[in-house]
C-alpha cells in the first residue's frame, strides 16, 4: 500500500518535473531576458536610456538576422556553418561593386549569398553529404574569396544608400534595427504562413515520411539553405554599413557559432521539426545583454565567454530532457 | 514439445524455458530449443515472432529473464557477445559486423592477428593464411582490398569464413542469402554442408522456404514469442509449415465472404496497372491490375516483395524495368509527389519510420500531403485545413485531446487513423495499404477494416498488403501471392479461402519443378 502510493507520488513528481522542464524549455529564454533586464535596471547606472538600448539592440542585429536563417536550417535537422564567411564575402562584394548604385551592389550580394545556399542545399539535399561537412567547405571558401576580392585591403564604403542603413533612423529607431525587424517579419511569415514553412518542419521531423507524402524534400532543403545564405548576405550588408568598410578577416568571424547559440538557447531543438522565431530573437538579445552586463561590471571577455558556455550547456540540457520526455 | 529425433548427436547449444520481456511486450515466453552438432537448424517465424530476440539471447546480446542456456551440456550465461564468441558461438548478421574499411585479411583475423616475434602484426603470414582459408572454402576474393569494395555476397562469405577460422561450434546465420546471387547461394550451401560434416551446428534463419527444405535438417517455428513446433524439416510439409508460422489451423481455415463484397463495382479499364515490375534481387516481373471499387490483396511471406511492389506504385521503389500506370498514365519513379498528384496514396508498413511526423500535431500530420492543394500561391489556409482535419477526425473517430495534440503521444490505432486521414483528404483513386492493422488494438483494427470496405464501395482501387491471411481473405476480391519477388498465384472471387491462400503462400512446387530438393 505504502509502496504503491509512493510509486504513484513518484510518477506524479516525474510528470510535474517533465512539465516544469517543458515550460522552462519553451519560456526559459524569456524569463532569463526579463531577469537580466531587471538586474540591469536595478544595478547598472544609465541602463534605461534610449541611447543605451539603441546601442545594445544594434549590437545584436546582425546575429539576429544570421540566427533566423540558421533556425530554419536547424528546423530541417541541418546546420549551416558557412554563414560567417558569406557575411565577409557579402561585404567584399559591396565595396567592389559600390561603383554601381548601392541598391545594385546590395542586390548582387544577396544573390551571391543565395547561390552559396544553392550550393550548400545541393550538397545536402541532392548529393546527401552531412550538413556540417557540406557547409564547412564554404566556411573556408567564402572567406578566401572575400580575401581575394579585397586583396589585403580594408576599403571604406562611401555609398549613401548602404551607409544609410546604419546611420539612418526611422521614428528614432536605428536603421539596423529596422533591417533586422524586416528579416524577423519575413522569416516569421515564411515559417508560419507558407507551405514551404510547413514542409521544412515536416522534413526536419521525418524526412522519409515527408518524401513518401509527396513533400519535395530536395527542393525544400535547397530553399532553406538559400534563405540562410541570403540572410547571411543581408547581415553582411548590415555589418559593412555599420563599420563603414569591408574586412575579409574579421567581418562575420565566428558568426556561425553565435547564430547556433542563439537558436539553441532560443529553444529550437537541433533534432529538427521545430523553429522558434521569437525565441531565437530573444536569445540573441539575451546573449548580447549578458555580455554587456558582465563587461560593464568589470568581468573580462574571457569570463563572459565562460558564462556563454554555461548558458549553452543549460539550454542543451533542457532540450535533452525534451528528447526523453 | 516432441523431442528431436535426429540422430543421437550431442546437443551443442540449448535454451531451456527461456523468457524475455521488454517494457510492454513479452518477446519470448518459455522457449526451449536444442541445437545439435552437425545439424542445420531452421528457425522460422513471421515478424515479431521472437526470432531476433532468441538469437540475441543465444549470442549474449540480451540476457534472458528466466530459463537457462546450456552450452555442451553445461549451464552458461553469456554476459555479452564477446563471451558467446569466446565459447565458439559465431553470428553472421544481416548487417555485417565487420570493419568495412579494412582489408578482408584483417577482418578474418580481427582481434587475433598473427604476430611476429616483436609482437607486431605479421601481415605476410596473415595474408598467406587468409588466402589459404578462402581457397579451402572456394571463396574467391581479393584479401587485400577494403571489405566494402567487395560485393555484399563476398562480404557475407568472408563473414562465414571468419566464423570458421574462429573454430566456431555454433554458427548462427540470419537471412544469409538475402543479398546473394543464386551462384553465391550455391557456394554458401557448399560451405554449410562442409561445416555440418565437420560437426558444426548451424542455426539458419530465413524466409525462403525452398532454401529451408534444401539445406536444413531440423526446424523450429516461433509465433508470438512461443515455440509452436520443433522437429525434422522433412517431416513438416510446406503447407503445414506456413500454416504453423501464420497461426492458421488448416481445418478451421474456412472461407468467409468479403463484407459488402457483392456490391462492389468491378468494371471498366483498370485504375491501377503494374506491368512487369523488375528490380534485381527484389522483384521479378510483377504484373497486376486493380479496378475501380476492387480490393486486391497482396499476400506472401516477409521478404516476398510485397512492400517493394507497394512502394513502386508510389514511385518510391527503384526499378530496373517495368511500369506503373494509373488510369493508363505511367507514374514516374523517384517522385512520390507526382504519383500523389496522379491519385496514388500509400499507407506505409513502418508507421514510425515512414509514416508519422512524430513531433508535429495531428493537424500538420493530416495536412502535409494535401498542402499543395489546400493553398493559394504557396500560402497556407489554416481555415481550410482546420475544416478538413475536423471532418476526418470525426469520420475516422480519431480520439485525441484536439487537432493540436502531438502525434507521437497517440495510440498506435489512432496514429494509423491519422495516417489514413492524411491520404483520404486527397480523395485518391488508388490506395495502397501496407499492413494497415499491424500493431493496433482490436477495436481500431475493426474500424480500419470497416474504412477499407467503405472506401472500396466508394469506388477506390485498393491494394491491400497484409501478413494476416484472415484479413486478406476477408477484405480482398482477389489475392495476388508473391514469393521471392515474383507472382506465384492469383486467387479469385469465390475460390478464396484461407486454406488456398496458405497453400499458395507455401507455393508447393510440383515434383518436376523441384529439382533442387536434395
Amino acid at each position: 500500500m505504502t509502496s504503491l502510493s509512493t510509486a504513484v507520488a513518484g510518477t506524479a513528481a516525474r510528470a510535474d518535473r517533465a512539465t516544469v522542464l517543458r515550460w522552462t524549455r519553451d519560456n526559459g529564454v524569456y524569463v532569463a531576458l526579463v531577469l537580466i533586464v531587471v538586474y540591469n535596471v536595478l544595478f547598472t547606472p544609465r541602463f534605461i536610456t534610449w541611447d543605451n538600448l539603441d546601442v545594445q539592440l544594434v549590437l545584436c542585429t546582425r546575429i539576429v538576422v544570421v540566427a533566423l536563417g540558421m533556425a530554419m536550417v536547424i528546423g530541417t535537422a541541418g546546420i549551416d556553418l558557412s554563414v560567417g564567411a558569406v557575411m565577409a564575402l557579402s561585404g567584399a562584394l559591396l565595396v567592389q561593386f559600390s561603383g554601381v548604385p548601392g541598391v545594385g551592389a546590395i542586390a548582387l550580394a544577396l544573390v551571391i549569398g543565395g547561390l552559396v545556399g544553392v550550393l550548400n542545399g545541393f550538397l545536402v539535399g541532392v548529393v546527401g553529404i552531412q550538413p556540417i561537412v557540406a557547409t564547412l567547405a564554404f566556411l573556408f571558401a567564402g572567406r578566401s574569396l572575400a580575401q581575394l576580392l579585397l586583396a589585403g585591403k580594408n576599403p571604406s564604403i562611401h555609398d549613401k544608400v548602404i551607409l544609410g542603413i546604419s546611420s539612418g533612423h526611422v521614428l528614432g529607431v536605428n536603421g539596423l534595427i529596422i533591417a533586422a525587424l524586416v528579416a524577423v517579419g519575413l522569416v516569421a511569415f515564411t515559417v508560419r504562413r507558407t507551405n514551404f514553412g510547413r514542409q521544412l518542419l515536416a522534413v526536419g521531423d521525418n524526412a522519409r515520411a515527408s518524401y513518401l507524402s509527396g513533400v519535395p524534400v530536395r527542393r525544400t532543403l535547397i530553399g532553406v539553405y538559400v534563405l540562410s545564405g541570403v540572410l547571411a548576405a543581408w547581415a553582411g550588408v548590415m555589418d559593412t554599413a555599420s563599420i563603414t568598410s569591408a574586412n575579409a578577416l574579421s567581418s562575420g568571424l565566428n558568426y556561425e557559432l553565435f547564430a547556433i547559440t542563439a537558436v539553441v538557447v532560443g529553444g529550437t531543438p537541433l533534432t529538427g521539426g521545430r523553429v522558434r522565431v521569437v525565441g531565437t530573437v530573444a536569445a540573441a538579445i539575451l546573449m548580447q545583454l549578458l555580455r554587456s552586463t558582465l563587461i560593464f561590471h568589470s568581468a573580462t571577455d574571457a569570463v563572459s565567454q565562460m558564462v556563454t558556455a554555461v548558458v549553452i550547456v543549460g539550454a542543451v540540457y533542457i532540450q535533452r530532457v525534451r528528447a526523453r520526455a | 514439445m516432441a523431442e528431436l529425433t535426429t540422430a543421437g548427436a550431442l546437443p551443442v547449444l540449448e535454451a531451456r524455458g527461456v523468457s524475455k520481456s521488454f517494457p510492454g511486450v513479452k518477446a519470448l515466453s518459455d522457449v526451449s530449443i536444442t541445437v545439435r552438432a552437425g545439424e542445420v537448424h531452421a528457425l522460422v517465424g513471421e515478424n515479431g515472432a521472437g526470432k531476433s530476440t532468441l538469437i540475441k539471447i543465444l549470442t549474449g546480446v540480451y540476457q534472458c529473464d528466466s530459463g537457462e542456456l546450456r552450452h555442451r551440456g553445461e549451464p552458461v550465461t553469456f554476459a555479452d557477445p564477446r563471451a558467446a564468441q569466446a565459447a565458439g558461438i559465431s553470428t553472421i548478421y544481416q548487417e555485417l559486423d565487420l570493419v568495412p574499411m579494412q582489408s578482408a585479411a584483417r577482418n578474418l583475423y580481427l582481434g587475433r592477428e598473427p604476430r611476429t616475434r616483436l609482437r607486431l602484426v605479421d601481415f605476410a603470414r596473415m595474408r598467406r593464411e587468409a588466402n589459404a582459408l578462402l581457397d579451402d572454402y572456394q571463396i574467391r576474393a581479393d584479401v587485400d582490398v577494403p571489405l566494402n569494395t567487395l560485393g555484399l555476397g563476398t562480404q557475407q562469405m568472408i563473414s562465414v569464413a571468419r566464423a570458421v577460422a574462429l573454430h566456431a561450434n555454433v554458427v548462427i546465420m540470419d537471412e544469409p542469402t538475402s543479398s546473394l546471387e543464386s551462384r553465391e547461394v550455391e557456394t554458401l550451401f557448399g560451405i554449410i554442408r562442409r561445416l555440418r560434416s565437420e560437426g558444426v551446428a548451424i542455426v539458419y534463419v530465413s524466409h525462403r522456404l525452398d532454401e529451408l527444405y534444401r539445406i536444413c535438417d531440423t526446424v523450429s517455428v516461433l509465433r508470438d514469442g512461443r515455440l509452436v513446433h520443433t522437429g525434422p524439416m522433412a517431416e513438416l510439409p510446406r503447407v503445414q509449415l506456413v500454416a504453423t508460422m501464420l497461426g492458421r489451423e488448416l481445418q478451421t481455415a474456412l472461407h468467409r465472404s468479403a463484407p459488402g463484397g457483392g456490391d462492389r463495382i468491378v468494371a471498366g479499364p483498370p485504375v491501377l496497372e503494374l506491368r512487369g515490375l523488375t528490380r534485381r534481387n527484389r522483384l521479378h516481373d510483377v504484373s497486376l491490375e486493380v479496378h475501380r471499387g476492387e480490393v486486391v490483396g497482396l499476400g506472401g511471406l516477409l521478404g516476398a516483395g510485397r512492400s517493394e511492389t507497394g512502394m513502386a506504385v508510389l514511385g518510391a521503389q527503384e526499378l530496373d524495368s517495368g511500369a506503373v500506370l494509373v488510369e493508363g498514365k505511367p507514374i514516374r519513379t523517384g517522385s512520390p509527389g507526382a504519383a500523389i498528384e496522379a491519385g496514388v496514396a500509400l499507407l506505409p508498413e513502418d508507421r514510425k519510420l515512414e509514416g508519422i511526423l512524430p513531433n508535429l500535431s495531428i493537424r500538420d500530420n493530416i495536412a502535409i500531403a494535401a498542402l499543395p492543394r489546400m493553398s493559394r500561391l504557396g500560402l497556407v489556409s489554416d481555415k481550410r485545413i482546420d475544416q478538413l482535419v475536423e471532418h476526418f477526425m470525426a469520420r475516422l473517430h480519431i480520439r485525441a485531446t484536439g487537432p493540436g495534440q502531438k502525434v507521437s503521444t497517440l495510440s498506435g490505432g489512432n496514429q494509423q487513423k491519422v495516417m489514413l486521414a492524411r491520404w483520404l483528404c486527397l480523395s485518391p483513386r488508388v490506395l495502397v495499404l501496407d499492413e494497415p492493422t499491424r500493431g493496433i488494438d482490436v477495436g481500431a483494427k475493426f474500424e480500419v477494416r470497416q474504412t477499407i470496405d467503405e472506401l472500396a464501395a466508394e469506388g477506390l482501387a485498393v491494394l491491400l498488403i497484409s501478413s494476416e491471411t484472415e484479413e486478406l481473405v476477408d477484405e480482398s476480391d482477389r489475392i495476388v501471392v508473391l514469393k521471392d519477388g515474383a507472382v506465384v498465384a492469383v486467387l479469385d472471387g469465390d475460390d478464396i479461402s484461407e486454406h488456398d491462400l496458405v497453400q499458395a503462400i507455401a507455393a508447393v512446387p510440383s515434383p518436376e519443378e523441384d529439382p533442387t530438393r536434395d
